[in-house]
């Protein structure tokens, strides 16, 4: 499957695929990599080295500010597909890069194509953006 | 599709105002790119998101640019930190955490930026022009400035807000540009119950509903009967307050940057207006089950048997002095049996310290918050419980930030609660 490289990069890891919206900031604790929203049914399910997969990005305008923490504490996703472009999260990957703290790929693929992944498969990532299981 | 930048932007990638300049230039740009913009904007003022405590790097990131030498180029405001710095003790921080946010919050000040420490900085000053490009942070101002004001930003991310003001430019992208402003969807409730247009504790739950229901999507809403469409209120307090409890309810169930209401908000005066003459791609005609799905999702809780709750919490947005006087005519002399917070900025509290507002606050037992709020930094009780709050915002975001669960009701039904020490919330509003 090829989705859009916007931040490119490599990455390997089992895929998390969520089935709503999240917000970084208020849907995941920066402090320890786990998905907070006891509304969602991937409440407590750390999001750290997974290929996580997101259908839309919503709310707060800090979800930057909790990428960056992830990136810098280590407990980041291997990569971020999201079903649109949200420049909001792309920001903490790269003030990170500009910090010299370790950075993940940022792809676009539309909800539907990340529909045809199942939670916990494993798949790599190309600096082209082709996400392929292995 | 590459981006042009100026030879002013070029000089300052090169280092001509300093390493905190170049830094926050690359980062406008990069993001200029991710966005797909061809050129950077001037902007006229900034307001901050990123001066609030999430973990070290944030700190780190700001106390670089200040010894790199980065001072703000526009007027820029600062909204919550994770510390009350006018009640000290207030956050349940640990020492290391309190002393790391504490330098993050001095690292803003000392970018120049001013220490207005609110999420309400339209309030308190801040209010940018009709038509006038600007880079603010903070979802509910964001969408405030863009919707009530009618000036231009897009939803500044933390630390995209700060390179902004540092640099004076901004990706030209988005909501900036005019095309991009106007409706596409039309919400038709010209068919709800007037007397519940007319309560305050409607417009949250509209929000709510309309983050859910458009997520990033430009509505326009028309048909609302009573005070909020009698006219050009926006410019009263209380209009201004419901328009300001609506935008941060749909900030936070949706990515919405931008609302018009047909009527009121100053870039919709007609419908056609705010369709730019185009025809609205869908429309939905809003009735009374689809706000009352969004009114039970606002609630987590479950009333307990003797309907005993834990606290109140208001404030967000942070309360204005017309919502700081609608407390004190509510309480009317009595005192609260729970605790009861309510969160509001420096501007207010200035207002209110010497004329007897403030005495009366305390002397209900109120506990305010000022500088920060109760879902950005831990300030309610270690163990969980049950809040009562009139925020949409609030609802929203309680329960995974705090681990409280919330019950959603009225400002009057917040303070009846308070006094009783048990849920008494007035349900025949929403019939």
């Amino acid at each position: 499957m090829k989705a859009e490289a916007i931040l490119p990069g490599t990455a390997a890891g089992p895929v998390l695929r969520l089935d709503g919206p999240l917000s970084f900031w208020g849907g995941v604790d920066p402090a320890t990599g786990t998905l907070t929203d006891p509304r969602s049914p991937h409440h407590g399910v750390p999001i750290g080295g997974a290929v996580l997969m997101v259908p839309e990005t919503r709310g707060s305008s800090s979800s930057s500010a909790v990428m960056l923490e992830l990136l810098a504490a280590g407990r980041a996703p291997a990569a971020l597909v999201l079903g649109r472009g949200d420049a909001i999260v792309g920001l903490g990957i790269l003030v990170a890069r500009e910090m010299g703290w370790p950075t993940i790929p940022l792809l676009v693929l539309p909800a539907a194509d990340q529909a045809g992944f199942a939670d916990g498969e494993r798949v790599t990532i190309t600096t082209d953006g082709i996400i392929e299981r292995q | 599709m590459s981006l042009e930048l100026s030879r002013d932007d070029e000089a300052m990638l090169a280092g001509r105002d300093g390493p905190a300049a170049a830094m926050a230039l690359r980062i406008v740009a990069d993001t200029a790119r991710m966005l797909g913009a061809r050129r950077l904007i001037d902007i006229a003022s900034a307001h901050i998101d990123g001066c609030l405590y999430h973990g070290d790097s944030g700190t780190l990131f700001a106390e670089r640019l200040l010894t790199d030498g980065g001072r703000v180029r526009v007027p820029t405001t600062l909204n919550v930190g994770a510390l009350d710095l006018v009640h000290p003790g207030r956050e349940r921080l640990d020492a290391a955490q309190a002393a790391m946010a504490r330098r993050l919050m001095a690292a803003y000040a000392g970018l120049g930026c001013r220490e207005s420490w609110t999420c309400a900085p339209y309030q308190a000053g801040h209010r940018p022009q009709l038509g006038q490009d600007v880079a603010w942070g903070e979802s509910n101002a964001v969408v405030f400035c863009n919707s009530v004001l009618g000036a231009r930003t897009n939803r500044y991310g933390d630390f995209l807000d700060i390179c902004a003001a540092l640099t004076g430019r901004a990706p030209r992208a988005g909501l900036h540009l005019p095309e991009n402003r106007r409706a596409t969807l039309l919400i038709d409730a010209s068919g709800l119950n007037p007397a519940l247009v007319a309560e305050d504790a409607f417009y949250p739950v509209l929000g709510s509903w309309l983050g859910q229901a458009v997520g990033d999507a430009i509505a326009a809403i028309d048909g609302l009967p009573g005070p909020l469409a009698e006219g050009p209120l926006v410019k009263g307090p209380l209009a201004e307050d419901r328009l300001k409890a609506l935008g941060a309810a749909a900030a936070s169930t949706g990515s919405v940057g931008l609302f018009h209401v047909v009527g009121v908000t100053p870039e919709a005066p007609t419908q056609a207006a705010a369709f730019g003459g185009l025809a609205p791609r869908e429309t939905i005609r809003l009735d009374a089950a689809m706000l009352e799905a969004a009114r039970r999702r606002l609630s987590t809780g479950l009333v307990p048997p003797d309907g005993r709750v834990d606290a109140v919490a208001i404030g967000s947005p942070h309360l204005s002095e017309a919502e700081i006087d609608a407390v004190i005519r509510g309480f009317a002399g009595r005192r609260t049996t729970i605790p009861f917070y309510a969160c509001t900025g420096r501007h207010v509290l200035e207002r209110i310290a010497g004329d007897g507002r403030q005495a009366a606050l305390d002397a209900a037992g109120i506990t305010v918050i000022a500088d920060t709020c109760i879902v950005v930094t831990p300030i309610l009780a270690a163990r969980s419980g049950l809040l009562v709050t009139n925020s949409g915002k609030f609802a929203h975001y309680t329960p995974a930030n705090t681990g409280w669960n919330v019950l959603y009701g009225s400002l009057t039904d917040c303070i009846e609660s308070a006094v009783a020490g048990r849920l008494v919330r007035d349900e025949a509003i929403w019939r």
